[in-house]
């Protein structure tokens, strides 16, 4: 049973032909009801145009919904009678494009939240439970953001990827207890992202916030995610923990992007020699290069299904170093025609595999297929 | 070039109106203007039209209904008598009235511009970060809006200082209550005092020639600026 306490709830209905007025644009149509976990990150996953802003513009109160309720960790944020407006909800935005105000320096912008973060100062939630004084918190946030030497240069003079950790920082020190975020890293290039998706684990790892997170990449999803709702057209296609959303072949999740799962594993142990770490994971092992891991450590990496092929024996004679032992659990089609995925068990996991159809038929792989699972190579996602 | 003492009388009396009209202007037409730049009612485009009217109207035609209205049979007039106010045409609060009319359009175009510059982002993410509606209001959009409120400032005082008919329909010409300066020089020059009128409008020349530059100067610096935050 989740607690009350930990929980958002809600129901949508937003007509947007309606709302706008517009003509040109096609009749879209937000019509959800959900419940997420109000405790990590939730990541709401769907390409552009499943209205995955609109969700979120919804739980800020930025968009007004014809019907609908928001509950959020046993607190109503609108229902049928009232509609609580955005500057009165405890949440924080951090907005797709970096939205600093452009009169302030960034030592202004961050003032500019501290000044307010005691606006709404009742219930729980990390920053009140913690009683983090203001100027702790300041410096934890800069510190975690890395922002001290920007303090004083004003938006304009600052990258992309400055003003969204200044945004960020922003976003913390209003002290929310509810932080969601519209493709912080949407308008960043390659480089930036992966800079400030380090900083965005770090903000996982340092401040217990639940997080709401907006994306259409799946590479961010699974560094980032612990459950996941997918979106398609106005509507809740999926939703679950990060790994049993992965997993499954039924659903749309790859949206041309290469399919892929999420496996928890711990360091079980570093071979200096070869500078190779073994990762248990549930019923197997994996290793991996070292990257100044240390025994014990937790991690979740990122297994492709294009860097899985398959064997009916155990093969010795090549150079993968992961080869597991699966069952297969069902085998489908992929879109493109030569193509099939494979569904594999290993232990408590599962397993993505694309192959060749050719190769399904000569390995005659079906349902409870006793087969080796040969990875080339595993991504260490966080 | 030297003025008489019936000249600087109306220089100030003038400088006097201005100001209270501006800042009349700048607390009455704020509003307005912020309606304008944000509404989505069917009502914004005949209240822009009115506002926009003084724009291209003779000074008289809005001059001769400021009268009617303002008179003593006029609605206007007779709240005003009711009030012990008596009767506003002919006085200086009958001036400032017609002036916060006729400039109107001159201060409310420009801030409201300014504010449909800014957008909805600037607002939005003021209201993720608990700032209530005046909040963002002082603390948002009039500092993003802060050129729009110089424009809008300096051309609501220059255009009040340059008004002529709606004074002579309103104000008539008396010293010291409704005689502004171009009012001085059109007696000036009845009177075929050409000297002194030469004194008064020269001054008024260089007044207005040194406004419009700053204005430009200042709107040129600003839109440098504005090119460079878009790059």
């Amino acid at each position: 049973m989740i607690e009350l306490s930990e929980l958002i709830q809600a129901r949508f209905r937003l007509d947007f032909n309606a709302n706008k007025k517009s003509k040109t644009e096609q009749s879209f149509c937000l019509d959800v009801d959900f419940n997420m976990p109000g405790t990590g990150i939730t990541a709401i996953f769907g390409h552009s145009g499943s209205g995955k802003t609109s969700l979120l513009r919804c739980i800020a109160g930025l968009e007004k919904t014809s019907s609908g309720y928001l509950i959020v960790n046993n607190e109503t944020w609108q229902d049928e009678t009232h509609f609580l407006p955005t500057h009165k909800r405890p949440l924080a935005y951090v907005f797709q494009e970096a939205s600093l105000f452009e009169h302030l320096t960034v030592q202004g912008n961050l003032d500019f939240a501290i000044k307010r973060s005691g606006l709404l100062h009742k219930g729980s939630g990390f920053f009140q439970e913690k009683e983090t004084s203001n100027t702790e918190l300041y410096k934890q946030v800069i510190d975690v953001m890395g922002i001290e030497n920007l303090l004083t240069q004003i938006p304009d003079g600052l990258s992309g990827g400055e003003r969204q950790r200044a945004a960020i920082a922003r976003a913390l020190l209003i002290k929310p207890r509810l932080l969601l975020m519209d493709e912080p890293l949407a308008s960043l290039d390659d480089a930036r992202k992966q800079e400030i998706l380090h900083y965005l684990e770090a903000i996982r790892n340092t401040f217990d916030i639940p997080i709401i997170y907006v994306s259409h990449s799946l590479d961010e999803v699974a560094r980032l995610a612990d459950h996941v709702v997918l979106l398609e057209q106005g509507a809740i296609v999926a939703q679950g923990n990060v790994q049993a959303v992965f997993s499954r072949l039924d659903l749309p999740m790859h949206f041309g992007q290469d399919w892929s799962v999420v496996v928890h594993g711990t360091v079980s142990m570093i071979d200096q020699q070869w500078h190779i770490a073994t990762v248990s994971i549930d019923s197997g092992e994996i290793q991996i290069p070292d990257n100044q891991f240390i025994v014990g450590q937790e991690m979740r990496v990122r297994i492709l299904a294009k860097d899985i092929s398959l064997a009916l024996e155990p093969q010795t004679d090549n150079s993968i170093l992961n080869k597991l032992a699966a069952r297969v659990l069902e085998v489908s089609n992929d879109p493109n025609s030569a193509m099939a995925l494979v569904r594999l068990q290993i232990g408590k996991n599962t397993l993505i595999a694309r192959l060749t159809r050719k190769s399904v038929h000569q390995l005659n792989l079906r349902a409870d297929s006793e087969v080796w699972a040969q990875i080339k190579s595993v991504a260490v996602v966080a | 070039m030297s003025f008489s003492e019936a000249d600087i009388a109306a220089i100030w009396l003038t400088l006097r109106l201005a100001t209270t009209v501006t800042i009349l202007l700048l607390i009455i037409g704020t509003p307005i203007a912020w309606w304008l730049a944000r509404t989505e009612s069917r009502w914004k485009a005949p209240i822009g039209a009115i506002v926009a009217l003084p724009l291209v109207l003779p000074p008289t035609v809005l001059g001769f209904y400021l009268l009617i209205v303002m008179g003593p049979n006029g609605p206007v007039g007779q709240v005003t008598q009711a009030l012990g106010l008596g009767l506003l045409p002919f006085t200086f609060w009958g001036l400032v009235v017609a002036s916060i009319f006729y400039s109107m359009p001159f201060v409310v175009q420009p801030i409201q511009n300014a504010i449909e510059a800014i957008g909805d982002r600037p607002l939005e993410v003021a209201a993720t970060l608990r700032a209530g509606p005046l909040d963002r209001f002082f603390n948002v959009v009039l500092p993003l809006a802060k050129p729009g409120f110089i424009t809008a400032t300096i051309l609501g005082f220059a255009h009040t200082v340059g008004e002529f008919g709606i004074v002579l329909m309103i104000g008539g010409n008396i010293p010291e209550e409704t005689r502004v300066v171009s009012v001085q020089i059109y007696d000036h020059v009845e009177a075929l005092e050409y000297t002194k009128a030469h004194a008064l409008a020269g001054a008024m020349l260089a007044f207005s020639f040194v406004v419009l530059l700053t204005l430009y100067w200042f709107q040129h610096k600003k839109s440098a600026v504005g090119m460079k935050y878009g790059a």
